[in-house]
């Protein structure tokens, strides 16, 4: 079918507005970020100069280095975890026959709708009484948890999906199901455990009520969380406001420029994390 | 939720779709870890949070016994009622205006899925996805600020009058932060629907044109229930996000001003954290996950039941 040209161009527009209107807030941020101190930005005038210092500033007062390492930790830590966790999870759903399999799965699943809201209080009691509060394994834990549905779920389906003749045949040459999961399965979903660690990084970077309520000292605080304390404290600085939100939010928007593709697909692909 | 429907069938006809389940005991090992962490982390606090919810409890001192009390308060206690009102509100602001958004241009643009750049669009579209909503909170904050972009450009176009502190004004908090969820919603739609739409049959349009059928026709016959599961999951997703909507109302208002931008899940930390009503606060977090699990159920109602 042909597309006409004047169909094409308002096509073209639309997208463009659409585009635009996406990166109005951000791009305002970003342009906060590089004003100088002291200089008034009216709407979307250019600053007089770029300064980075904003960076630096915001950087130090926010005390982000340690904000920004508490999150690598946590999302790589909870990545790793989860990968693992739910690999193995997933196998067992996906090849093996059991009593309560069906079960198991809708209760894996829940975790995929129930908000933190429902159970976040008693596990804060349990976590503090357990003396967890305050460390990083009251990080990593709960949103492992909380990342262990949708993991087990896209796992088992990557599993579902893969040739069964391939792994008759493994099984044929007397693999045993460990090895059927780590020398055959594991090394073709790579893919599939790129696309989901991305996916869980994101999630695990953003999340803002856990660690809200998990970690009451700076030692543990993640970087949303350090913003969130950083806005509460210069409420009417906006330039060293904007340059700490451009810190918190540059690594996940740049994994995401990295693997968009991955991003888009899998959160389409019905990842509805609860 | 929409996940749901499609596991069920697939949970019922493995055997042709991957490697054929053999009875195994050793599968337990393999689920333990993850249903252990599932188990201490997740499952036994909802429980307990269940249980809670049905006793008077300040965190410290012994627990008296409340019966449906907590539940009875969300109902008539004028606050939470207030909060689970904007957590409506919200919804429409979240969920209604960017589908209905995203199925228009869809269908303005219904041909345009196979165009060249497609993908650049579709990257951008789909940023305010990724970033963290605090982030989210700070910018729109500083667009709604007393000097800041919106009341700038209401003044360049002559509408100075106009011009308010869009967050701390009772009439306007609420519809502002909304349409930060808007915003973000918008994309997630757009990119879904767009996608749908590239999938759909080339021939059913031909058809459809060939039968005379116009821009409107078009779309209500042939891109509407080509889109129909994508529209499920897109309901399911800012339905969801609008009834759990913590991050951005505590950033940008903390509730404020007033009462006037609560939320429920705001409410439930503030008592359980702040006011010492846990047990309230437990039956706040209670009934907002029944209240996901049963629109989630019922959106997946909309979604088309998929061919075996």
């Amino acid at each position: 079918m042909r597309i006409g040209r004047v169909e094409t161009t308002l096509n073209y527009v639309l997208l463009a507005v659409f585009a635009v209107g996406a990166l109005v807030p951000l791009v305002g941020v970003l342009l906060s970020a590089v004003t100088p101190e002291g200089e008034l930005r009216v709407g979307f005038d250019l600053p007089s100069r770029i300064s980075p210092e904003n960076f630096a500033s915001a950087w130090q007062e926010g005390g982000f280095s340690r904000y920004m390492v508490n999150s690598v930790l946590v999302a790589v830590g909870v990545v790793l975890l989860t990968g693992l966790l739910s690999t193995l999870a997933g196998y067992a759903f996906a090849t093996m026959r059991f009593p309560g399999r069906t079960v198991l799965f809708y209760v894996t699943l829940l975790g995929l709708m129930l908000p933190v809201e429902s159970f976040v209080i008693p596990l804060y009691y349990d976590l503090r009484g357990w003396g967890l509060t305050d460390t990083y394994w009251a990080l990593l834990f709960p949103q492992t948890a909380q990342s262990l549905a949708f993991g087990t779920f896209w796992m088992r389906n990557y599993f579902l999906s893969y040739p069964a003749s391939v792994l008759e045949a493994a099984r044929m040459d007397g693999a045993t199901d460990r090895a059927v999961l780590w020398r055959v399965l594991v090394p073709s979903a790579r893919p599939a455990l790129a696309t989901m660690g991305l996916l869980i990084a994101m999630w695990t970077w953003n999340e803002f009520l856990l660690p809200l309520v998990m970690v009451t000292g700076e030692t543990w605080r993640t970087a949303p969380l350090g913003l969130a304390f950083f806005q509460g404290q210069h409420t009417t600085q906006t330039q060293l406001l904007a340059a700490a939100a451009t810190i918190v939010a540059v690594p996940i928007v740049l994994l995401y420029l990295f693997g968009q593709r991955r991003f888009i697909a899998g959160m389409l692909s019905g990842a509805v994390k609860g | 939720m929409a996940v749901l429907t499609r596991t069920r069938r697939q949970a019922r006809t493995p055997a042709g779709r991957g490697p054929r389940p053999r009875r195994q005991w050793k599968a337990y090992l393999y689920l333990a870890p993850a249903l252990l962490v599932l188990g201490v982390f997740l499952l036994y606090p909802l429980g307990q949070s269940v249980w809670i919810s049905f006793f008077h409890w300040d965190g410290l001192t012994l627990a008296t016994w409340a019966g449906t009390e907590n539940y009875v308060d969300i109902v008539t206690d004028p606050r939470t009622r207030a909060a689970f009102g904007h957590a409506v509100v919200l919804i429409a602001f979240f969920s209604v205006l960017p589908v209905v958004f995203g199925l228009l241009l869809t269908a303005v643009m219904g041909r345009a899925a196979r165009m060249r750049g497609l993908g650049f669009f579709r990257t951008v579209i789909f940023l305010p996805q990724v970033v963290a909503s605090v982030v989210v909170a700070t910018s729109w904050l500083a667009i709604y600020a007393p000097d800041g972009l919106l009341n700038q450009l209401l003044r360049a176009v002559g509408l100075g009058v106009a011009t308010r502190s869009w967050l701390g004004d009772f009439g306007t908090a609420l519809p502002a932060v909304g349409l930060v969820g808007s915003w973000v919603g918008t994309g997630l739609c757009l990119v879904l629907f767009l996608t749908g739409a590239a999938q759909i049959d080339r021939e059913l349009y031909e058809a459809a044109r060939l039968e005379g059928a116009g821009l409107f026709r078009e779309f209500f016959a042939v891109t509407l229930p080509g889109l129909r599961g994508q529209v499920a999951v897109a309901l399911t997703l800012t339905v969801v996000a609008a009834l759990k909507t913590f991050d951005l109302v505590y950033v940008t208002t903390k509730g404020g001003p007033g009462d006037a931008t609560s939320v429920p899940a705001l409410l439930a930390y503030e008592r359980a954290f702040q006011t010492n009503q846990v047990g309230s606060a437990c039956a706040i977090g209670i009934t907002l996950a029944v209240l996901i699990l049963l629109v989630s159920l019922l959106i997946s109602r909309v979604q088309p039941r998929e061919e075996d």
